[in-house]
């Protein structure tokens, strides 16, 4: 009874895993179960049955239905790829004028425009990029190619590296002070001399184009939304799914609407880097005080001045957080674009990796985290820095920077042409130094993990095979052994006992579409690896973040850890796990526990931040010990803001796991990679995109809803 | 009689998606309790009153009664849910968003709680926003906004941030800001009540200062009543939306209508409110002292000067007329002896 007054939902609880559990040993396993494919495996098999729906045939192979709901929502991936080809291909043709023909042709509207935005990307793209590398492309595309043979002096000339590296560290100069400029100076150096320079330009030239574009659209949406309460109800379940919808799966439609290549890889990239802009700017705006806006009106603004004069400037620090955000965003999907042919690091990281040559995948891995922490570091120094008053300044203090920028320039060419004087017969090193011409260390790194293979092979491998065939196939097989109807149930009740009504259809609605979708089997195994990936990740993140709190110096160095270890795109991590452990299940989740340890940390050293200083002078002076602090103050008063970490190690969990599908894991993640090389795989690769984000979104929702109740009762809002 | 400017005829203004219709129903009895119940809060319950030129009116409450919205349906940052709002004549509510914007460019400006400066700009800047706002050219702004700086006092700091002031420094900036455009009608919203007590004091007296000078119209919003007592012409004092008193401090002081307006003058230090021109008699033709007193002057200043009289003492106007009289032993009984009244 008392333990009943203290926890009032353990009835509920207590009564809905009985519930569960009766299921599960009251509906058996039919025999014909195996782990297929999937459900609605689009081979024929005379042991599957059929229905038509709007013209697609969807085969499955038929179970009782509380063990298994049938795929009938196994039409939609079809349907959703027939309406993009139809669009594409058929709808609303009109007359273009051809050039080569000499005539009118018909053209459906949406391939028109899906041409002419990919043209103009392209374009924009090549101008960029020919900047610091140089190339004809821009002066083609103004004349033709007879032209440019005609004249074969035409042709941008390209910035040397020397001048680049020096523009990139006044740039941190300026903004962030003489560290980051030395650091921005340095990771230049590290790039050109180890002959990453042309990938790099590229992935940069990549984030130039699509970072300015996000930019702009995220702010327009955003300032839609802020005005108007439609547009934000519209927006938000859209930015919700967006934001934890893995980035592969929005690669697939994208290839089919743009094709292959640079501008798809920008436009796609732009799509997912537009809604945390959009959120950031809501979140600026809403952040204005009430009475600077009223400031501003009763300096008669009208609306326009009001937003543009008053509410942006006011709310830059938000606005330009969004922006790097957006940047980081840009950067690690340049490099996941490299499936559909983004040039760059990311190209190069894919390439050295499908060749198991670890050495250059490290290398061109560093690369990319040293660029992802520069821009990170760079992006951040620009949004907390305030604006200085210049006015009394002379010329030279003012201008200071962009003359350093100008004498670079003068003396980077000098040196690049004298260069070319003396390193006729090997390249210009001083203008370029090419791609693998570099030093490289790729030889060094591949005999270690040479060493590694020949020294830790039968712990390594004693490792792999215990965890393997004791933890993971036994939890696999637990989580496959749940009949549909009783996981159903089961989330259904605790969407009810946590919060109510609604969260009950929110949950129940999100997880019946997975149940119907072709893909319930695989939707277990991704939830099954994030379970285990998150699990261990809290474990460590509450450990690690509790003993780092103990002392001022350890906490910041360890949140400086973690910030460093987010700027990384996830692809990068799978190299140091393939490196150690090999194409296995094991390397996909130790990669999914590292990526997920970092919020976890976070979350707990900055929930324990938050406890008010005077409970612990009033804990302090009840004469109570560390422990007992730890354990009836901080934990019980940081926990919702803990539980907000696991919400995070989910979403980050899932990402890796479904990133994991690189290394070969049998999940959700799998079947988008196949989409990618499918002809008809628009539909199927966004919808298990669509699959993968409900399933965060069913923790999420569980997740938040108890955090504001929590909140809410412990008076911290 | 003196210029109306503004001129509140019953306003209302009552949060809540059913606000205009339970308004409608209630029929002018509006009950702050039943409108809670049915989910609207009453902030502004039928209020009426008139401010003259170069008058300061002081609206007092405690948080929560209503001044500030009060406050904002005249300046019409908030819509008024009912009534009517006249400023010079004009009527508020029907002003077309455009009529409003030039209204509020050239006949108000305001003050605020928090200043509400805007960060990214210098204090110069901040001071000529509203006149740029208005589209006048960058060098002519600037060189109003130097002479609002000389003003207040901020001569030297014009090329601050905001971020690099004072509190008191900051609402400097505010109030310079609010007075570039040279409004007639000068809204403050507890200007003073994030500052430290010292700073306040010099702040009151360099408002008063100003307000000589410049004799606008203004509305003050405070829920200090010393303040209220040491800067108001008048005083209305508010209480769940509903104005409990309006009338000039002495007469607050003196007699507060309701028991709510007696909880805040039982303490009051009556020497310091009141003028010798409150408690003065008639004019007699007794024996005075030879010592004279201004009808203005406020009897703390004065009271150790009376009470070393024996006679009463003659009371005299601007022009050194005599206008009254006043018995010492009345100072001691105004300032003692009122509390005792109340109890």
């Amino acid at each position: 009874m008392e333990l009943l007054k203290k926890y009032p939902n353990l009835f509920q609880w207590l009564f809905l895993f009985i519930v569960f559990f009766f299921l599960c040993f009251a509906i058996d396993v039919p025999e014909t179960y195996k782990f297929i494919r999937a459900q609605a495996e689009f081979v024929k098999d005379p042991n599957q049955v059929s229905f038509t729906v709007l013209g697609a045939e969807v085969r499955y192979y038929p179970f009782d239905n509380f063990w298994r709901l049938p795929p009938l929502l196994g039409w939609l991936p079809i349907w959703v790829n027939d309406s993009i080809v139809f669009l594409l291909e058929e709808w609303m043709p009109i007359e273009v004028w051809n050039e080569d023909l000499q005539e009118f042709k018909k053209q459906p509207l949406i391939l028109i425009l899906t041409r002419s935005i990919s043209a103009f990307m392209t374009f924009v793209i090549e101008l960029i990029r020919e900047i610091p590398l140089g190339g004809v492309e821009t002066i083609v595309a103004f004349t033709s190619w007879e032209w440019l043979d005609a004249n074969p002096w035409a042709k941008l000339p390209g910035l040397p590296w020397t001048v680049v590296t020096a523009g990139t560290a006044i740039l941190g100069y300026k903004l962030g002070g003489k560290g980051l400029g030395i650091f921005a100076g340095v990771t230049m150096i590290y790039v050109s001399i180890f002959g990453q320079w042309e990938p790099s330009m590229q992935t940069l030239s990549f984030i130039l184009v699509a970072t300015p574009l996000s930019f702009i659209f995220g702010l327009i949406l955003g300032i839609m939304a802020f005005k108007s309460k439609t547009v934000e109800k519209f927006l938000n379940p859209i930015i919700m799914v967006m934001q934890t919808m893995p980035q592969y799966s929005v690669l697939v439609p994208a290839l089919v609407l743009f094709g292959n290549g640079d501008h798809a890889a920008v436009i796609i990239t732009m799509i997912v880097a537009i809604p945390p802009m959009i959120l950031l700017t809501l979140l600026g705006l809403r952040s204005v005080p009430l009475e600077v806006i009223e400031a501003g009106k009763m300096s008669g603004c009208n609306n326009f001045q009001l937003m543009f004069k008053v509410l942006i400037p006011t709310a830059r620090r938000d606005i330009l957080i969004g922006v790097n955000q957006v940047i980081m965003v840009c950067f690690s999907m340049a490099v996941i674009a490299a499936y559909i042919g983004a040039k760059g690091l990311g190209w190069n990281l894919l390439l050295a990796l499908n060749q198991l040559n670890i050495g250059v995948a490290l290398e061109a891995g560093l690369c990319i985290s040293l660029i992802a922490i520069l821009l990170d570091k760079m992006s951040l120094a620009w949004a907390n820095k305030q604006i200085d008053y210049f006015g009394k300044l002379t010329f030279f203090e003012r201008y200071k920077n962009t003359l350093f920028f100008a004498a670079s320039v003068i003396i980077g060419v000098i040196i690049a042409y004298i260069g070319s004087f003396y390193l006729i017969n090997g390249f210009n090193y001083l203008f370029e130094i090419p791609h693998n011409k570099g030093i490289s260390t790729a030889g060094f790194w591949n005999k270690g993990v040479d060493w590694i293979f020949d020294t830790f092979f039968y712990s390594l491998k004693l490792f792999n095979t215990w965890l393997i065939t004791e933890v993971l196939q036994p939890m696999r097989a637990l989580f496959l052994r749940m009949p549909a109807v009783a996981t159903l149930v089961l989330i259904i009740g605790s969407g009810y006992i946590i919060g109510g009504i609604r969260s009950a259809l929110i949950v129940g609605g999100l997880s019946l579409f997975i149940a119907l979708s072709p893909w319930w089997d695989r939707a277990l195994v991704t939830t099954y690896m994030t379970v285990f990936g998150v699990i261990v990740s809290c474990v460590i993140g509450l450990i690690v973040g509790t003993l780092c709190f103990q002392n001022k110096h350890t906490m910041r160095f360890m949140l400086n850890v973690c910030d460093i270890f987010q700027t990384f795109p996830s692809f990068v991590y799978l190299i140091p796990v393939m490196m150690l452990f090999g194409i296995t299940d094991t390397s996909v989740l130790i990669a999914v526990i590292v990526y997920a340890t970092i919020p976890a940390v976070r979350y707990t050293i900055e929930g324990l931040r938050s406890v008010p200083t005077v409970l612990h002078d009033v804990a302090s002076m009840s004469g109570v010990t560390k422990i007992q602090r730890l354990l009836k103050i901080e934990f019980p008063l940081a926990f919702p803001h803990m539980m907000l970490g696991l919400n995070q190690t989910i979403v980050f969990a899932l990402f890796m796991v479904i990133i994991g599908a690189f290394i070969g894991t049998e999940d959700l993640g799998q079947y988008i990679l196949k989409a990618l090389s499918d002809k008809k795989g628009a539909g199927i690769g966004l919808l298990l995109g669509v699959c993968v984000a409900f399933i965060g979104l069913i923790f999420d929702n569980l997740i938040r809803t108890w955090v504001d109740k929590r909140k809410k009762h412990l008076g911290i809002v | 009689m003196s210029k109306v400017v503004i001129k509140c005829d019953s306003v209302y203004k009552i949060f809540g998606a059913k606000a205009q219709k339970m308004l409608q129903e209630a029929n002018g009895n509006v009950d702050a309790k039943t409108f809670q119940d049915k989910g609207c809060i009453v902030g502004v319950n039928n209020a009426s009153f008139e401010v003259s030129k170069g008058e300061i009116l002081v609206v007092m409450g405690l948080s929560g009664s209503g001044k500030s919205t009060l406050l904002r349906c005249i300046s019409r940052l908030t819509e008024a849910t009912a009534g009517k709002i006249f400023i010079e004549g004009v009527d508020l509510l029907s002003l077309s968003n455009k009529q409003l914007i030039d209204l509020r460019r050239n006949k108000m400006g305001m003050v605020f709680q928090s200043f509400a400066l805007l960060p990214h700009k210098t204090v110069v800047e901040n001071i000529a926003f509203p006149l740029q706002i208005k589209g006048i050219k960058t060098q002519e702004t600037i060189k109003k906004a130097m002479e609002m700086i000389k003003l207040v006092g901020l001569d030297g700091r014009e090329n601050y941030f905001p971020r690099e002031l004072s509190g008191g420094q900051q609402q400097r900036v505010g109030i310079a800001r609010s007075l570039a455009v040279e409004p007639d009608i000068w809204f403050l919203d507890e200007p003073f009540s994030a500052l430290d007590p010292l700073i306040r004091k010099e702040m009151q007296d360099e408002f008063l200062r100003l307000q000589l000078k410049l004799q606008k119209t203004i509305m003050f919003i405070t829920h200090d009543f010393d303040e209220a007592l040491k800067l108001a012409d008048r005083i209305i004092i508010m209480k769940d939306g509903i104005i409990e008193q309006l009338d000039t401090p002495a007469n607050i002081v003196l007699n507060p209508e309701t028991d709510y307006v007696r909880r805040f003058t039982e303490e009051v230090p009556r020497e310091k409110v009141l003028k010798i021109e409150d408690v003065m008699d008639e004019i007699s033709n007794e024996n005075l002292s030879d010592f004279k007193v201004s009808k203005d002057s406020i009897i703390g200043h004065v009271a150790n000067k009376i009470l070393s009289q024996d006679k009463n003492i003659a009371v005299v106007d601007d022009s050194n007329q005599i206008v009254g009289t006043v018995n010492p032993s009345k100072i001691i009984s105004t300032v003692f002896g009122g509390k005792r009244k109340n109890i």
